[in-house]
This record gives structure tokens, C-alpha cells and sequence, in this order.
């Protein structure tokens, strides 16, 4: 029997609406009990001024193994999510192949087994090879350990088969991730269209893409009654359509990214290739709508949107370099930067979003709260301790990252996984 | 500077050329005198000047061009610069190394000034943060080709005398045109008011931020306009059908002699060209008297030396020690 106690910290559990100044008592992996303690364990960590709150998760993480190596693998993508804060990671199926079959799905999990870091759930393709023509073997991606199904980056072009999708995912009580933007809207852009695009002579990604496409698929979870979950979203009118649906008791949910809310287009002035994301930075009437939408329940998640690409990718010319930035383990500082320092969310809210919002997504059962019986995933939250975001010292394999230099606040000081302490930052020289 | 007669450059502080947008007023003004300057004493006989000698400009072309190379080169070598030039056909490019690489392995044999040309906006600034050395931008995709903005407003002013109150129209292809944003930034700083006319679907979203007016009819404009700048229909840009044919496209934008005639009597027509006979501009147009299209070819050749010069007076004062005379 092994026991651990983290005493005095700030204990916040959106899930059971608790936000109290107390003891979390971890005995033989599990949540044994809250409140203060008394007696003898083998390790007792002072948490005071730190806060202690359910392991975070993240929807959709591009693990980038097998096939993209030389970009991340599962043992650099754990260890990254780990140190910032990460019990749970969903891995997104666009690796080379496709986790489009049962066998790449069991793989995921045995690399993760392998990495022995933090929890790795993986998302199943919709589409054979993401090719998005015909369904992918979803009933046996599920029972190879598949959470939910998404053709990753690559948007579901046919109505028909997102119809089909949704019809037969519902069989296996999965929901349908996607990533909404009108292809034929998007294509060969590299930024945000508006004032900036034109100045800069770059081509835009109106907003108009992204709202189609929340249209189409709460349109197509009207009639199928399925369950979708929009990743990333990021413009005003998409946050307004996911509200009137939730009003409706739709299946609708969405994340969105956490960069989202530090950057708008002007940062592309620079024409630095890390600040090029999918969905791209918006303006900031799009930004404070995307507020808004944390702040009244319409967005239910934050998500790093991790992704991770190798320097010399990242290294060219910017219409040639791929979207995407790597972002596990600068959630936290970004998070309070943009969130909590400004007053747009409460703490609770805020850690809401990344515990039981994303296990709500994911429908993971005991995950996203400290309730007692549940695996003790915990992650402990020093919110004050300043730093400076230095790439090379991430343990994700790539550095593609805008925030080089950065003095922010804020980071996981340490995180449990079933009841054993995987990362310390004490322990790490930043 | 022996013989010349030129200025010292003082003022000019920028080692790199990558846009108008940057520019001050001031500092347009400057390279348009020192051009003038060039030209002044390129008429005198002076048609070689030693200002640059002993420095390699290196032209890299990443994209077919005839005369804005022709014209760098020229205007290198009449400052006596040792010029190389690169361009992507059948170089390691093709074998797959990547721009950046390319660019420092040239730099690593000398060349100390780099004009660029790449079909991507944004390329001339990626290199001017990973070289050490001086970068003119000679066209980044749609972004800026600030040297052809420059000797467009250096041919109106020559005409005119002033750009101030001048009304300017930029017909065309806006969406796809570097000129177009080049022009835009040179010609409203120097008190020129700029119309930009053209198919709504090569109209960029926004373009009114910049301080344009916008017109999607050549005729409405045409009796209020002192120069008309025909910029080019590109065809290799365009992904998707922005306007229905040639032949519509001609009937609504080309400038035809009866457009001429019925424009402000001294206005004056201007192409960057490669310019496509009748479709923006017809014929007797292109040749008729009140065509400058040659003007700006002679023109873009003072101004090439003009930014060449200043930028690389600027990186020799950056390099004199501090308190040294220069």
C-alpha cells in the first residue's frame, strides 16, 4: 500500500463545483479522500499557494508516430504534455499510416504503454487514409481503444459521408471531431483574410469557411442525432451557431485553441512561420467572441492544439511551411496570460476547461475530477513562478513555437498519473 | 566620393529594401533624388560610377523575370559592383535544397548584397533575418516589388514635377499585384490619391484600409484621373476564373484609344509590363503620346542604383567604429 498526501493546496474539481483550501489524500493509485488529514503516509507534499487540481486533458494532440519521427514521437509527445500539465492526451490519427484500422490504434496504445508517461487515448480516422471517400473500420477502431474519429486537419469535403459517419459512429457511442473549413475556401491561404492578408499580399482564409462548415455539421447533427465535436474553432460566427445549437440540446460541442486568444492576424506582419495556424489567428472581434464563448459554457474546451514539426519544415518560405505550433507545455503560462490575468475566466472556470470539459468530449468515465475512487491523475499548478519559454529545453521534439523568449507566469509544478508522481519540476532546471 | 558628386547617404539608414510600407515620405523622396541624381549624371557622359566597386551583388531570381534582372544587373554594374546571378532553373533548388540554404550558401562566397526576387511574400524579410547580408526586394509574391512602385512614382514625378493632389488609378489586378501594394504605400505617402479599378474579384478584401478609393469602372474615373497604371492580367497567379474571358475583361479595363480620348487630355499611361497587347492596353496606346511605359524601363535602372547605393552606404556606416571619421 503507498500513500501520498498533498497538503494544503488549492483544491479545485470544476466537475464536483468544489474550489477549497485543503488535503487530497492519494492512497494505491486512487483518490482516497479530501479534507484535512491526519496521520502517517510515505510522502507528504506541501502544496501551499499551489493549486491542486484534476490531471488536465487535451482533445486532440498530434503525436506524430508512426511515420513522422523526426517530428515528435509518443515518448517526446507524453513527455511534453506531462510537463505541462497533461494526465490524458486524445492522439490525432493523421500519422503515416493512418490510424484508420485496428491494428495503428493498438499501436498508439502500446507506444504509449511504452512512453509510460501520461494516459494516450486515440482518436480513430473517419476515412480511409484520410482521403475522405470511404468510412474507415470505425467499429474496430473502437475496439481497438479509439475514442472518437476524426480525419484530423483534413476536413470531411462530402456531406454524405460526414452523414454516414455520424450515423454509424452513433453505433458505438462515438462522437465525430472536425475540423471545420471549407476547403475549397482555404485553399493555398496562409493567414486570416482581412486588412492584414492584403496588406502583407497573403492569401486569406476567410471566416466564411469556418462558419460553413459549423453550419453543414450542425445541420448534419440535427439530422443524424449524432455527436459531433468541433475542433479548434475560431471565428465569431461559428461561437454564435454552436450557441443557438446547444440551445437546442444539439450533440454539438468545441474547443478551441489556446494560442487563439494571444495572438490575432497582425502577428503574421513579421511573416515568422509560427504563426501559422489552422485555423489561423483572427481578428480580435473574433477573439473576444471566442471569450465570450469560454465564458458562457458555448466552448466546453482548451486545447493546445500541438503541433509539432521539425525544424527544417518550419524553415522555408512561409506558403511552404506547415500549419501549426507546438503547445503542450506552454498551456498553463498561456492560459493565465490571456485569460485569468485579464479577468475573462476564473480559475475554476478555466481548469473546468481542461478536466471535465475535455473528459465530458472524450466520455471518459473517473477522468476530469478528484472525486474519491478515481485514478489519481492530479496535477499540481504553481500559478504565480515566473519563467522565460526557452524551446530547447521542451521535451517535445520540435521547437516550432512563437513564444521563444516569453517571460510569463505559471506551470505545473507537478503531475500525478494513477497515484505516481511522473514530473516534478523541481526537478528540471528551467 | 571622387567624381560623382553624389550624396554621402547620411540620412539613409535602412541596410535592407523590402517594402514602401516601411518608408517614410522623407526617405522616398531620397531615393528618388539620388535616382534623379544618377540620371543626371548618366546624361553627362558619367555612365559608370565607382561607388559600389569591390562589393558582389547577387541577383537571385526565384521566379522568371527579364527586366527587373536586366535592370538590377545594369545598375550594379554601372556602379562598378561585381554582380553573380542565380536563378532556380536547373540549381540546387531543383535538387532539392531549400531556399534559406541557397541564400547562405551564396552568401558564403562573398556576396554582400542580395536582390531577391520569390514568388513567395514575405521571402526577401526570412532572409534578411538569417543574413548577415543587405536585402533588396525585387518581388515577394503579392506582397511588394517596392523598386518597380518606386520608378513608376519617379517616371510621374518626372512628368509632373510633383506628386502632391495628383490622382492616380491602378487598373487591374489588384489582388494578385505587388506593384499594385507598392504603388499604394509610395504614391499616398507623397500626397498622390490613389483609385484602384478592377473586376471585384481581383479587388482584395479590405484594400480600403490602405487609403484607396475603390472603382470597378475604368470609364467613371477615367475623366478625374491624372495617370492610369495598367497593371498586368496574371494569368500564373490565378487559381480560379476571377472574371469570365479575356475579351469581357478587355471591354471593361483595357485602355483603348477611345478611353484616351476620353481621359483628362495630358494623362499619362503607365504598365509595369510585361504588358499584353490588348487586353489592358491596346496598341496605339502602348505607343501613342501619352505612353511613358519606355520612361519607366530607362527610369527603373537610376532607381535600382539608388537603393543599391544608399543600402550599402548605410551597412559601411553601421560599420564605421563609433567616433572613427568615416
Amino acid at each position: 500500500m503507498t500513500t501520498l498526501l498533498l497538503r494544503n493546496g488549492r483544491l479545485i474539481d470544476p466537475a464536483r463545483k468544489i474550489d477549497t483550501v485543503t488535503d487530497v489524500f492519494i492512497r494505491d493509485g486512487k483518490i482516497a479522500s479530501l479534507g484535512d488529514f491526519q496521520g502517517t503516509v510515505d510522502e507528504t507534499i506541501d502544496c501551499t499557494r499551489l493549486i491542486v487540481c484534476p490531471g488536465l486533458i487535451d482533445t486532440h494532440v498530434a503525436i506524430r508516430d508512426p511515420g513522422f519521427e523526426g517530428d515528435e514521437t509518443t515518448a517526446t509527445a507524453t513527455a511534453a504534455a506531462l510537463a505541462g500539465g497533461f494526465t490524458s492526451i486524445a492522439s490525432l490519427p493523421d500519422t503515416a499510416p493512418v490510424v484508420d484500422n485496428r491494428a495503428a490504434a493498438e499501436y498508439v496504445v502500446l507506444q504509449a504503454a511504452r512512453a509510460g508517461n501520461c494516459r494516450v487515448y486515440p482518436l480513430g480516422a473517419v476515412t480511409r487514409n484520410h482521403a475522405g471517400q470511404e468510412l474507415a473500420d470505425l467499429g474496430q477502431l473502437a475496439d481497438g481503444g479509439a475514442v472518437a474519429f476524426t480525419d484530423a486537419k483534413h476536413p470531411i469535403a462530402s456531406a454524405e459521408i460526414l452523414r454516414r459517419a455520424l450515423e454509424y459512429a452513433g453505433m458505438f457511442g462515438r462522437p465525430i471531431f472536425t475540423h471545420p473549413q471549407d476547403p475549397t475556401l482555404t485553399a493555398g491561404g496562409v493567414m486570416h483574410e482581412g486588412h492584414y492578408s492584403t496588406r502583407l499580399g497573403l492569401r486569406g482564409m476567410p471566416a466564411a469557411a469556418e462558419d460553413i462548415m459549423v453550419s453543414r455539421d450542425i445541420a448534419l447533427a440535427q439530422l443524424t442525432r449524432g455527436r459531433i465535436h468541433l475542433m479548434s474553432i475560431s471565428t465569431q460566427n461559428a461561437v454564435e451557431q454552436v450557441r443557438r445549437a446547444k440551445q437546442q440540446k444539439l450533440h454539438i460541442t468545441a474547443d478551441v485553441a489556446a494560442h487563439q486568444f494571444l495572438f490575432t492576424d497582425a502577428a503574421l506582419e513579421s511573416y515568422d512561420s509560427n504563426y501559422k495556424v489552422e485555423p489561423p489567428f483572427r481578428s480580435q472581434q473574433h477573439v473576444q467572441a471566442l471569450i465570450d464563448g469560454l465564458h458562457d459554457g458555448t466552448i466546453d474546451a482548451i486545447s493546445a492544439d500541438h503541433q509539432p514539426w521539425a525544424r527544417e519544415k518550419k524553415d522555408r518560405e512561409i506558403d511552404q511551411v506547415p500549419f501549426g505550433i507546438v503547445g503542450l507545455e506552454t498551456l498553463i503560462p498561456v492560459c493565465i496570460e490571456a485569460l485569468i490575468v485579464p479577468g475573462h475566466l476564473t480559475w475554476p472556470k478555466l481548469i473546468a476547461k481542461l478536466t471535465s470539459g475535455p473528459a465530458g468530449i472524450l466520455s471518459l468515465e473517473g477522468r476530469g475530477t478528484l472525486a474519491a475512487g478515481v485514478d489519481a491523475d492530479v496535477t499540481v499548478i504553481d500559478p504565480e513562478i515566473a519563467w522565460t519559454i526557452d524551446p530547447e529545453k521542451f521535451r517535445s521534439k520540435s521547437r516550432n513555437t512563437p513564444l521563444a523568449g516569453r517571460q510569463v507566469r505559471g506551470r505545473a509544478q507537478l503531475v500525478i498519473v494513477g497515484g505516481e508522481v511522473r514530473f516534478r519540476a523541481d526537478a528540471v532546471a528551467y | 566620393m571622387p567624381n560623382t558628386g553624389l550624396q554621402d547617404g547620411a540620412r539613409w539608414t535602412r541596410k535592407h529594401l523590402l517594402g514602401l510600407e516601411d518608408l517614410s515620405a522623407e526617405e522616398l523622396t531620397q531615393i528618388l533624388d539620388q535616382a534623379a541624381e544618377f540620371k543626371r549624371l548618366n546624361a553627362l557622359g558619367e555612365t559608370k560610377l565607382s561607388a559600389l566597386a569591390g562589393v558582389t551583388v547577387g541577383n537571385l531570381f526565384f521566379e522568371p523575370s527579364t527586366r527587373t534582372k536586366t535592370s538590377f544587373s545594369l545598375a550594379a554594374k554601372r556602379l562598378s559592383a561585381d554582380t553573380v546571378d542565380f536563378t532556380s532553373a536547373g540549381s540546387s533548388l531543383s535538387k532539392g535544397e531549400t531556399f534559406l540554404d541557397t541564400a547562405r550558401n551564396i552568401e558564403a562566397m562573398g556576396v554582400t548584397q542580395m536582390v531577391v526576387r520569390h514568388s513567395t511574400s514575405g521571402a526577401p524579410h526570412l532572409l534578411s533575418k538569417n543574413l548577415s547580408a543587405s536585402v533588396i526586394n525585387a518581388g515577394d509574391g503579392t506582397h511588394e516589388h517596392p523598386t518597380q512602385g518606386l520608378l513608376d512614382i519617379f517616371t510621374i514625378r518626372e512628368q509632373r514635377g510633383s506628386l502632391d493632389g495628383l490622382t492616380v488609378a491602378l487598373v487591374g489586378d489588384i489582388l494578385h499585384s505587388r506593384v499594385a501594394r507598392s504603388n499604394i504605400w509610395g504614391l499616398t505617402k507623397l500626397g498622390a490619391r490613389v483609385i484602384v479599378c478592377g473586376p471585384a474579384t481581383l479587388i482584395p478584401p479590405h484594400i480600403e484600409d490602405l487609403g484607396v478609393e475603390v472603382s470597378y469602372s475604368l470609364d467613371a474615373i477615367l475623366d478625374r484621373t491624372d495617370c492610369v497604371n495598367l497593371l498586368r492580367i496574371q494569368a500564373e497567379r490565378q487559381r480560379s476564373a476571377f472574371f469570365p474571358s479575356i475579351y469581357e475583361y478587355a471591354h471593361f479595363f483595357a485602355m483603348n484609344g477611345e478611353r484616351v480620348r476620353r481621359a483628362k487630355p495630358d494623362v499619362l499611361i503607365l504598365a509595369p509590363g510585361p504588358i499584353n497587347r490588348g487586353v489592358e492596353l491596346t496598341p496605339d496606346v502602348a505607343d501613342g503620346p501619352q505612353s511613358a511605359i519606355l520612361d519607366q524601363v530607362t527610369n527603373g535602372v537610376y532607381i535600382r542604383m539608388a537603393c543599391l547605393y544608399l543600402c550599402q552606404m548605410a551597412v559601411r556606416q553601421s560599420k564605421t567604429p563609433a567616433g572613427a571619421t568615416p
